[in-house]
Parts: structure tokens; sequence; C-alpha cells
């Protein structure tokens, strides 16, 4: 792939990017004539119905016009962060969704620096030990781990580390780094076990696929150290699939944290989502749903651009794919 | 979980390397297999005969015996309202077994369906194929099914539909790879030159040489479907409140954890048992039929 040609797949997969959002934007704002009811009986929610509050919400909503305008003056809105107000709170949807994003970061990031430290790790060790005891551990162990939901490691580190040995809290997100740290490890072990599998079983895979590499052969056969040859050598070119998977990590790790927010009745995002959900808060659900889609396919673009960049066959002009 | 959305990237993954590591250390875990074909066995006649296996009824309540430790009684106690959890777990399979059954066979017939025609036809179709299918697993799935299912209602079965619709992409993806594999191959060619319709060599000579793929894939998806209903059910969007349901019953069971821990810890183990067990035999598939086509 040379430089122009690296430049153009950029080209697709951002007008791709911009499809999907569009399609998924519409499927989103589609949810106000979806729902059950008329839309003004949905944006109304439980409030009173007087004239004056419909006619401020038809204002409001320019529910008078087409769909497709309404859909027009929506995607504006959003564009700019303004998604309406919630019909629970009566606030800006924007204002909740920035007021719930620290715990959600937080737990997010925690998780993924654990997933990492936790797949890659044992998939590096598995590999170099192939048929060994420890690998037959590790590949049955992420056998189990890759069938287990995030809600199901959440109950069950819930009820050893917080019933059994109360040792971490069973709720809130805490107060503070420290005290966020402690509160949310339980959270994040969940969160990051459910996608720990996955990072596992490539790393294996990518590392037992360069240690039979004859470039690795040759390194042994000159006689190089053995930390050389496994960090230089092979662990290097190993992690480039790993660096591939990790938007879908990403991605896969914030529906996780729907769940586990859910699970550990945190405050986050997630737990927005699901709430607004429960009390068909649609301009709620529609916020939410819309950054969280967004969130995800702009992880994911990066991940795959990040993949070309870092990959010297690529970025050297020198791989013709 | 949110393994659905791994184990779809997994296949999107080059599939073969990550599965004849896994294969590979697979076989030294002996048994796995028979105990695995033993689960789903012991899943599907539960699944059929639910009603009459329970030795209770699963919605009847006894609200002078609410989250009992478990006994002779209720071998593994009752819930918040004082249900007996094993007579539930029971007929809760029903919803396990069926719907991940429904969604993989749903998605493996129209994906292997897209992806054989994108194979062997090649051109314009397949490049349409494929960018609908890429549009389609760029989709946040769960999100998106969470949001739709939540808010339209419907809940199970708008579920199962739109899990079905977003994982068709993965398998038409695989199946085209491994098609284009077979169309250069001499058989395909001798079938053409025979004058074999294509309709004929794309399913009776190409389909089951890939038959391999296609195995492992469903039961990716078959394990994939049923985690990913479970965590819709326990999120409140799947099953209807008050069903017995898995996924369901672990967030019921979550908030007496002190109490009759059981009834939450219990369902969660069935879930990973029967997801981990078609994992297992997905791979074992893969590995039986690609040896059987290797030694042709």
């Amino acid at each position: 792939m040379t430089r122009s040609s690296l430049l153009m797949y950029i080209a697709r997969r951002l007008a791709a990017m911009v499809l999907l959002l569009i399609l998924l934007s519409f499927v989103i704002f589609s949810l106000t004539y979806l729902t059950p009811g008329s839309p003004v009986d949905v944006l109304l929610g439980p409030n009173m119905r007087t004239p004056e509050a419909v006619a401020a919400l038809t204002a409001k909503y320019h529910l008078n016009e087409p769909f497709f305008t309404q859909y027009w003056y929506w995607v504006k809105g959003a564009a700019h962060l303004d998604f309406g107000d919630s019909i629970q709170a009566t606030l800006p949807v924007s204002d909740q969704i920035a007021s719930r994003l620290p715990t959600s970061l937080y737990l997010g990031v925690y998780a993924y620096i654990l997933a990492f430290a936790f797949g890659v790790i044992p998939g590096v060790v598995a590999a170099m030990r192939r048929g060994g005891a420890l690998d037959r551990v590790t590949v049955a162990g992420s056998i189990i781990a890759l069938s287990t939901p995030a809600f199901v490691s959440g109950v069950y580190a819930l009820y050893l580390f917080a019933v059994v040995v109360p040792i971490f809290p069973a709720s809130g997100p805490g107060e503070g780094f420290v005290d966020g740290l402690w509160h949310l490890t339980l959270p994040a072990i969940a969160l990051a076990l459910s996608v720990v599998a996955f990072l596992v079983r490539h790393t294996r895979a990518a590392m037992i696929g360069v240690l039979d590499q004859d470039y690795v052969t040759f390194a042994w056969a000159r006689g190089l150290a053995a930390r050389r040859v496994m960090l230089k050598y092979a662990l290097r070119n190993a992690l480039m699939p790993v660096v591939t998977i990790s938007g879908t990590l990403l991605a896969s790790l914030i529906i996780g944290a729907v769940i586990v927010e859910q699970t550990f009745s945190l405050n986050g995002v997630g737990s927005l989502l699901i709430q607004s959900v429960e009390s068909k808060d649609v301009p709620m659900i529609q916020g939410v749903a819309l950054v969280v889609a967004a969130v995800i396919i702009v992880m994911n673009l990066l991940a795959d651009i990040t993949y070309l960049v870092i990959d010297p066959r690529i970025r050297l002009g020198r791989h013709e794919a | 979980m949110t393994s659905i959305e791994l184990d779809l990237a997994e296949r999107q993954a080059p599939a073969r390397t990550v599965r004849r590591g896994l294969v590979h250390g697979l076989r030294r875990v002996r048994g796995s297999v028979t105990i695995s074909f033993l689960i789903m066995a012991m899943v599907a006649v539960t699944a059929v005969f639910g009603e009459l296996i329970a030795p209770q009824d699963p919605s009847a309540q006894d609200l002078s015996l609410v989250l009992a430790q478990p006994s002779g009684a209720h071998w593994l106690g009752t819930d918040e309202l004082g249900r007996d959890v094993f007579s539930r777990m029971i007929v809760g399979s029903q919803a396990v077994f069926l719907g991940p059954l429904i969604v993989a066979g749903g998605a493996m017939l129209i994906g292997n369906i897209l992806g054989l025609l994108a194979g062997y036809r090649g051109g314009i179709i397949d490049a349409f194929i494929m960018r609908l299918a890429d549009l389609l697993m760029a989709v946040p799935g769960l999100l998106i099914i969470i949001v739709v299912a939540g808010t339209i209602g419907g809940g199970y079965w708008v579920a199962v539909g739109l899990l079905t619709l977003l994982l068709m992409p993965f398998d038409a993806r695989v199946v085209r790879g491994a098609t284009l594999e077979q169309v250069p191959r001499p058989y395909v060619e001798a079938a053409r030159t025979l004058g074999v319709s294509n309709r004929r060599i794309i399913f009776l000579h190409i389909w089951p040489n890939i038959s391999a793929v296609v195995v492992a894939n469903t039961c990716l998806a078959y394990s994939g479907a049923l985690v990913g209903l479970a965590s819709l059910s326990f999120l409140g969007v799947g099953a209807t409140p008050g069903s017995p349901d898995w996924g369901q019953m672990l967030s019921d069971g979550q908030n007496s954890l002190f109490l009759n821990p059981v009834a939450s810890l219990a369902p969660g183990a069935a879930i990973v048992l029967v997801a981990a067990a078609v994992n297992i035999i997905g791979d074992w598939g893969y590995d039986r039929l690609s040896s059987r086509g290797a030694s042709r």
C-alpha cells in the first residue's frame, strides 16, 4: 500500500463512517415515532397534558413540520450537542450526560489497563510454554472467561469480595481518585474479565505465529540472548494484530460498561441509558445512544488507522497489498 | 456480556490461526467435548420437557418462604417472591435454548446464502453484499438493540430479530472468504465444465466443503446470541418481566445476594456452562470437519 492509497483508504473509511452515523442517527431519531403513542404523548411522558405544554413541545421539536425537516433540526441540534430536554428531569440531556461522564471514563480506562495487563502477559507466556501446564490452564480459563458475560462475573465478584469477604464496597463510585480506585476495582475487574479472554487468545495465537517464523529461528541460531529474541524480535511483531483489535475491544468495553454500571449501581452514562429506557425518556435515550454510538464508531476507525500507521511495511510503502 | 461484540470481532480476525492454536490446546483438556455434549443434551431435554420435569410450579409464589436457603424442598432455595429457583431455572432453559437457536440458525442461513453468492459470483454482487456487510458490522449491536427493543417494546422477539440481522454479516463475510478459497479448485472447474447449474455447484459442491467454517461460526453465533440475549434480559429489555429467564433471575437475585446468593449465582453459572459448552463443541466440530477435508 503506497502513501496515496493509504490516504484513499482513510478517505473511504471516513465516508463509510459518516454514512453509518447518518443511518444510526436516523434510526435513533425515528424512536420518537416508533414508540407507541403520538410524538406529543411520547415527548410529554407522564407530565400534564395542557394545551400550553403541547404547544411548547410542538414548537420546540418542530412537530408540525414534515418528518425529514424534524430530523434535520434534530441532527443540527445534535451536532451542537443539543439533544433536547430530558422528560424526567426537565434538564438538557447534554448536561446530564456530562455529569455522568467522569465515572464512566474512570471505569473504562481502569478496565482497559487491567484488560491489557491480564490479557497480553498471560497470552505471551502461554505461547512461550506452548503445550505446557500453564498453557493448558490459560486456554481452558480463556474458554470459560470468553463465555462469561460481564454481569455474571460482576455478580460473582460482588458475592465473593463484597459479601463473603467484604474487602470492597458493593456499590457507588466513591469520592476522589484514591477512594474511586477502591470503589471501582471490582467493577473494573468484572468489566476487564469480559474482554481478557479475547486478548489472551489473540496474543497467544499471534505470538505462536511469530515464534514459528524463520527469522526468529535464525535469531536463536545466531545465539542471541533469549530476552532479546523474545522482546525485540517476537513480541514487537506479535503485538501488531493485538493493536488491530484494540478498537473492537474498546467498543465492547463501552457496551460492557452499561451492564457493569447497572450491576454495581454506578451512576455512569451506561446506567443513565438503562434508566431512561426504563422510564421511556425518549430525548435522553436518543442523546445517550447517539453519543455512545458515535464514540464507538470513531474509536474503531482510529484503531484501524493506528494499525496502518504503525505497521512499518505500510508506513514505508514497501508492502504491496 | 460484551462477549457478543468480541465473538463477532473474533470472526473477522484471522480465524484460522486463532482456532488452530485453541484446538491444539483444547485436545489436551480430556473429556471437555463429552461433557459439553452432555450439558447441551441436558439443556435440550429441559427446554422441551421443562414444565413436566420441574418439581414445582415455576410461578407459584410462597410469600411465607421468601429468599429461603437451599433445602430438600427447594434445591436452590427460593427467590424474593418465594418461587422455587430450581424449577424456574429448568423452565427458563427454554428461552436459553430456543432464542439463540433461532438467531444462530437464521443468521447462518441468510449469511451463508449471501456469503456463497458473493464469493462465487464475485464482481458487483460481491462488492454490494460486502459493503452492506461492512456497514452492518460496524453497528454497535447491543447498544442499538437495547435502545430499539427497550423503547418500542416487544422485548424478547424484537431482540431476537435484531440480533439475527446484526449477526448475519459476520457469517456472510467468513463464508465468502471460505468460498473464495474453493472457487479456483479443480472440482468446481470440473463441475462447471460438465454443465452443472450454478445453484447446484454452490449448495451441493462448495457448501459441504466449507462445512467446518460454517459449523464453527454457527456455534460461535449461538453462544454469542445466548450471552447477548441473557445480557438484554439482565438489563430488563429482553424477556417479559416475571417470566423465568436466566438473565432476569440473575438481576432479580442480585438484590438478595446476602440472603440467598444461590438464586443469582446458579443461573449465572448455568449461562457460563452452556455458552462454554457450545464454544467447545464448535471448536471440536471445526477440528473434525477440517481434518476430514484435509485427508481426502
